[in-house]
């Protein structure tokens, strides 16, 4: 066995390498980001306050309030229902450690921000969801939240424009979550019978039952170029059908040319499309008095 | 008889419980199947038609299971793609026109999860039921008969009153999704479906169903014509009360049932 235990004895090229300070020109962080859509490498100055890929247009994912900062008139938001009680229904373990938890990193009170706002001095009831707050996932409080703003646009005779980025259920509510989509479809339907306009604009990702309930239910539905929108998740589909899936499948682009939104529009000429499509609804028509 | 939430899963999922199909024939009579969407086809994953309860005529629809595995490949085992719904939706505007009630069986694993499904808009479809059931003019009354999962499910059961089979489940999701999305591992399955309160006796206690038709009496199994018995009985009671609202009273008491979630 000594044969193994033999150790050699080796020079060491760099005995104080710790200590000895760096002196190679070093890349400061954040000075790059990499589009998750075309792969491409970006300067981030490139990228611009709007946060898009020069290369392929791809819209990155940005907070609620970066969102409300790029589409609505300055200082023009009254928060909504910011102070809702978060429950547990089902007894989910670490659920409240959590959300607190994710509070505190998103300055969020729960993964949707909804109030009033105008866009170009036409108000409007206003919801943001942002995929930072547990995946934009839909629980009880998102549900209510929505729901008060779909009610509330209802008494003010508003009409509502909701940017969708969800993935989907909040699993950690179970059913509850479930009921969401019915309270806030049944919520859009009488907001829809008082004759009022709701505009949604799909955002990067739109997924699950946020896309099976209010995010297809808009007059008007708009999507960012390369948004991800879809009911099933990609690596679900791969798995119950065993096959590869097109680049393209599930981006806002495969969604148009199958019929379920009305149009893309970039994210820096969206605030001018929504306030074109406001104004439209506002005038009076041909055939009124 | 005490049962885990585990075990009433594959209660609910077994293959000699009864179809759609088989509640039709047996709880009503002069069935009359109507086909296709309108739009794209006919999904035999959902079945839907006329019928005739106690004289009066009614509409049914339901998700189908096979019988056998020939019958659930052609029937998609249950899980309807998004022409599937759109029927259902065709056959839920045509029952408000013509002013009869609807009586939804719901039974299905999913709505599925495909390629065309989504090119079709599945997510479009169960929004589409979703907004137009919530102010629909007529009764409706859905029942969960064995696996109502996800919003596959509730695209048949955003109804008046819901009820429940004894050994049925109604859920976000299958606990084996469940599991694997939170623990990222199907196999803890029992384990999410004891934690998830899917069980008709938990949903009835939490308000998110109204009825359980019970398939025990004392810890005896009920036999099945004792079920179909009580299942009709209850249905024309139901039927009658929901009957005297007014379209107003109707959906606004459909409104709040689901506003208090």
């Amino acid at each position: 066995m000594g044969l193994f235990n033999k150790k050699k004895n080796y020079i060491r090229i760099n005995p104080n390498r710790d200590s000895v300070p760096t002196t190679k020109p070093t890349v400061p962080d954040d000075m790059w980001a990499k589009c998750p859509n075309c792969k491409r490498t970006l300067y981030k100055k490139e990228i611009g306050a709007e946060k898009v890929c020069p290369h392929c247009g791809y819209s990155f994912r940005i907070s609620a309030w970066e969102r409300l900062a790029l589409t609505i008139d300055e200082k023009s938001f009254t928060d909504w229902d910011n102070q809702l009680e978060q429950k547990n229904p089902i007894d989910f373990p670490e659920y409240f450690a959590k959300i607190d938890k994710t509070k505190e990193s998103t300055g969020l009170d729960e993964a949707v921000l909804t109030g009033k706002a105008t866009i170009n001095n036409q108000t409007v009831a206003i919801g943001v969801m942002d995929a930072n707050f547990i995946m934009g996932s839909m629980g009880t409080v998102v549900g209510e939240k929505i729901t008060r703003l779909f009610e509330k646009a209802v008494i003010e005779k508003l009409p509502v424009v909701l940017f969708t980025a969800s993935g989907g259920a909040r699993m950690q509510e179970g059913i509850f979550s479930l009921m969401q989509m019915a309270k806030i479809s049944a919520a859009v339907k009488r907001h829809s019978n008082a004759g009022l306009l709701y505009i949604t604009v799909l955002t990067d990702p739109t997924t699950g039952g946020v896309t099976a309930s209010f995010a297809m239910e808009g007059d008007i539905i708009l999507a960012e170029p390369q948004t991800l929108v879809g009911f099933a998740g990609r690596r679900v589909i791969e798995q119950t059908i065993r096959q590869q899936l097109p680049e393209d499948f599930q981006k806002a682009e495969f969604l148009l040319q199958h019929g379920f939104i009305d149009q893309i529009v970039p994210r820096m000429t969206l605030k001018d499309r929504l306030s074109q499509l406001l104004a439209f609804h506002q005038q009076k028509g041909w055939c009124e008095e | 008889m005490s049962l885990t939430a585990g075990e009433i899963v594959k209660l609910a999922r077994h293959q000699d419980r009864l179809t759609s199909l088989d509640y039709f024939e047996k709880i009503f009579t002069d069935f009359q199947e109507f086909h296709g969407d309108r739009f794209f086809g006919d999904d035999p994953a959902i079945v839907g038609g006329i019928a005739n309860l106690s004289g009066k005529p009614i509409t049914v629809i339901g998700i189908q299971k096979g019988n056998d595995l020939k019958e659930n490949m052609e029937r998609n085992f249950g899980q309807p793609n998004p022409e599937g719904y759109r029927k259902a939706l065709r056959l839920m505007k045509q029952a408000e026109k013509f002013n009869r009630p609807v009586i939804c069986f719901v039974n299905t694993p999913g709505a599925f999860c495909g390629v065309e499904a989504e090119e079709r808009g599945e997510g479009e479809a169960i929004a589409r039921n979703l907004l137009e059931m919530s102010d629909l003019k007529v009764p409706i009354i859905s029942i969960v008969t064995g696996e109502g999962s996800s919003g596959g499910a509730l695209a048949l059961a955003l109804a008046d009153e819901v009820w429940m089979m004894e050994y049925s489940i109604y859920a976000i999701l299958s606990p084996e999704g469940f599991a694997s999305i939170l623990w990222k591992d199907g196999k803890r399955a029992d384990e999410a479906a004891e934690l998830m309160k899917i069980t008709a006796a938990e949903l009835l206690e939490l308000d998110v169903i109204d009825r359980v038709i019970p398939e025990t009496l004392k810890g005896k199994k009920l036999g099945e014509d004792k079920i179909i018995r009580m299942m009709k009985k209850t249905l024309i009671e139901k039927i009658i009360e929901l009957s005297k609202y007014s379209t107003e009273e109707l959906i606004e008491k459909r409104y709040q049932r689901f506003r208090k979630f």
